[in-house]
């Protein structure tokens, strides 16, 4: 780490925004959220359409709030009370769209080179060599944006919003599009080029596998609100709507009735509508009687082709598989247990348990990977 | 050929004067958020549905001795502006206005707006963004509006006669010469004539489609190719 660099350290962005209409013609809501992004990743997650690049747009002045305070560090940004309103091209919060925006009439070279007027020739040059090799796209200078890969563009993007040394980096779901294993080899350049800065990075995505991959903060926004934040176990794993649960990955949304609680073993019997299956779940607040709705994830779902005994898991129920389906390095099985439950496997598991479509399996579930939804 | 030398010259200063006038008037009327917007835009619009006479009326009222541009010309140049070269710069830059600015609205709008913001968060204020993205994206619509004022420009016939008048050499534009030769019965004349400017026409805009269909080649695959998601 070097010390010009020190002092812009540990320079937390601080948002409150509060905007009527964040886009005309959308849905109508109301944005108001408060973000605090200390340095490092932090993922802004959320369905589409829940107000998340209208933050953005915000944040690095594309779009103007009806009230609130934008702030980096000490520099504020934006302030509806003391009348500042920053200029976007005088923020330094680098911006990388969705559609990466890359300027279709110049070279690479050019295009990372753009943020950089002003600086003497020598030292423009050797920035643009840096951040080229850092994201590991040297080799391309003299080529288009229409003549190279989705994957490089997008290291081009990045490049490009981080020579100018940017104190706050935003990303708009610049990744999506990609394989898993490109995208993580991009994150990690970004990490390793973020280790001696420390800025904050916001970086906006509706889906939960790149939460996973990434593994930081999360703040989970919906309908122009923040519903949720903390590490991804916390936002994830405890939906505290119906709504949430949805976006988060549950593929099984089951609607039950409570048959009986046992309270003293902290859980309660669930029949499933339009079936005889009973499982059991974590005691919620509910009484005997009333309809309950239960998130479970396709991967926690254990599949057997005998039914299994003496198992610590409390929830064994017989079906058939309807359809199997391989989608790239995972297979999606639905079974038909009186409700239909989809099962995600590897092929590997598949293919040693010789699953058809037609087989009679079991389906294991734990109790506490039953997740009760609020409506 | 004097006719025909005047003709190219007045197309040639009122395709740049176009130009340069165009290029702010368009931006503005592409970006700009002004509620009363739509008047600039009909004004621009109307030498497309008055009649060159109209036109010409008005303009030559307005740079006759009494009229307000008139008099200003008399103070600066000491003499008029009606029946004068600069006098039919002036009316054909008028009238052939909404053949330059529509098409730089056209390409200014078609400029993806991303690309402006991601201008400004790199830093680059207004006129960098013009520059360096807006104006290099437009270069179609650049071309298009310099060939439609200077073809414009070179066939007009009724604004011409009524601001510059007949004057040999001065405001005599081949149109006009044409027209003339005609009028005297000197058809033989009139047919050199015409088919010199039919010639001169085809060839200038055969170049130019060409040396455009070229460059919007290269366009199609350097500049618009839709490399960007979806």
């Amino acid at each position: 780490m070097d010390s010009v660099d020190g002092e812009v350290n540990a320079a937390m962005l601080t948002a409150r925004v509060r905007l009527e209409r964040p886009r005309a013609g959308s849905s109508p809501f109301e944005l108001d959220v408060s973000l605090q992004v200390p340095p490092g990743i932090t993922i802004l997650f959320g369905p589409s359409g829940a107000g998340k690049s209208t933050v953005l747009d915000c944040i690095a002045g594309l779009a103007r709030p009806d009230a609130g305070r934008i702030a980096a560090g000490q520099d504020v940004l934006f302030d509806s009370q003391a009348g500042v309103n920053c200029l976007p091209q005088t923020r330094r919060v680098a911006y990388v769209f969705q559609t990466l925006a890359l300027f279709p009439h110049m070279s690479v070279e050019e295009n990372v080179a753009y943020g950089l007027d002003g600086l003497p020739h020598k030292e423009r040059e050797s920035r643009v060599k840096e951040l080229l090799k850092a994201f590991r796209v040297d080799k391309l200078r003299t080529r288009r944006p229409a003549e190279i890969s989705g994957g490089e563009r997008q290291r081009i993007a990045l490049a490009r919003s981080l020579v100018t040394q940017p104190r706050v980096l935003l990303l708009d779901e610049p990744l999506s599009g990609l394989d898993a294993e490109l995208k993580a080899a991009i994150v990690d350049d970004l990490r390793a080029w973020n280790a001696a800065r420390q800025i904050p990075i916001l970086y906006v995505t509706h889906t939960r596998d790149e939460v996973d991959a990434l593994g930081e903060r999360v703040i989970a926004m919906d309908h122009g609100r923040v519903i949720s934040e903390g590490t991804p176990m916390q936002v994830l794993e405890a939906p505290r709507r119906k709504r949430l649960a949805q976006s988060a990955g549950f593929e099984n949304l089951l609607y039950g009735t409570v048959v009986d609680l046992r309270e003293a073993d902290g859980v309660m019997r669930v029949r499933l509508n339009a079936s005889h299956c009973e499982i059991e779940v974590p005691l919620g607040y509910a009484a005997p009687g009333d309809r309950v709705h239960l998130a479970i994830r396709a991967g926690d779902i254990l599949l057997a082709t005998s039914q299994p005994r003496d198992l610590s898991a409390r929830n064994v129920i017989e079906g058939r598989i309807v359809a199997m389906e391989t989608r790239g390095t995972l297979v999606r099985a639905r079974v038909d247990c009186g409700v239909e439950f989809i099962v995600h496997l590897t092929p590997g598991a598949a293919r040693t348990l010789e699953l058809v479509e037609g087989s009679r399996v079991w389906l294991v579930l734990k109790t506490h990977s039953c997740h009760l939804v609020d409506e | 050929m004097d006719a025909l030398l005047l003709s190219l010259r007045l197309a040639l200063c009122v395709s740049i004067i176009l130009l340069a006038g165009g290029l702010p008037l368009a931006y503005w009327l592409a970006y700009s958020n002004w509620r009363g917007k739509f008047l600039l835009e009909a004004v621009v619009a109307l030498p497309l549905v008055l009649p060159p006479t109209v036109l010409g009326f008005y303009v030559l009222l307005a740079m006759g001795p009494r009229g307000p541009l008139g008099k200003l010309w008399q103070t600066f140049f000491g003499h008029g502006l009606a029946f004068t070269f600069g006098g039919l710069v002036l009316a054909s830059v008028l009238y052939s206005l909404p053949f330059a600015v529509q098409p730089l609205i056209a390409s200014f709008e078609s400029v993806d707006r991303k690309l402006l913001d991601a201008s400004a968060v790199l830093g680059a204020g207004p006129l960098k963004t013009f520059w360096r993205v807006i104006l290099p994206l437009s270069i179609p619509g650049v071309v298009t509006a310099l060939v439609l004022s200077f073809a414009h420009t070179m066939g007009e016939f009724g604004v011409v006669l009524m601001v510059g008048g007949n004057l040999a050499g001065v405001t005599r534009t081949v149109s006009i010469d044409i027209y003339d030769h005609v009028q005297s019965l000197e058809y033989g004349e009139a047919n050199r004539m015409a088919l010199v400017l039919l010639a001169i026409s085809f060839a200038v805009l055969s170049v130019v489609y060409a040396v455009n269909r070229q460059v919007g080649r290269q366009i199609g695959r350097r500049l618009w190719t839709p490399w960007t998601a979806k």
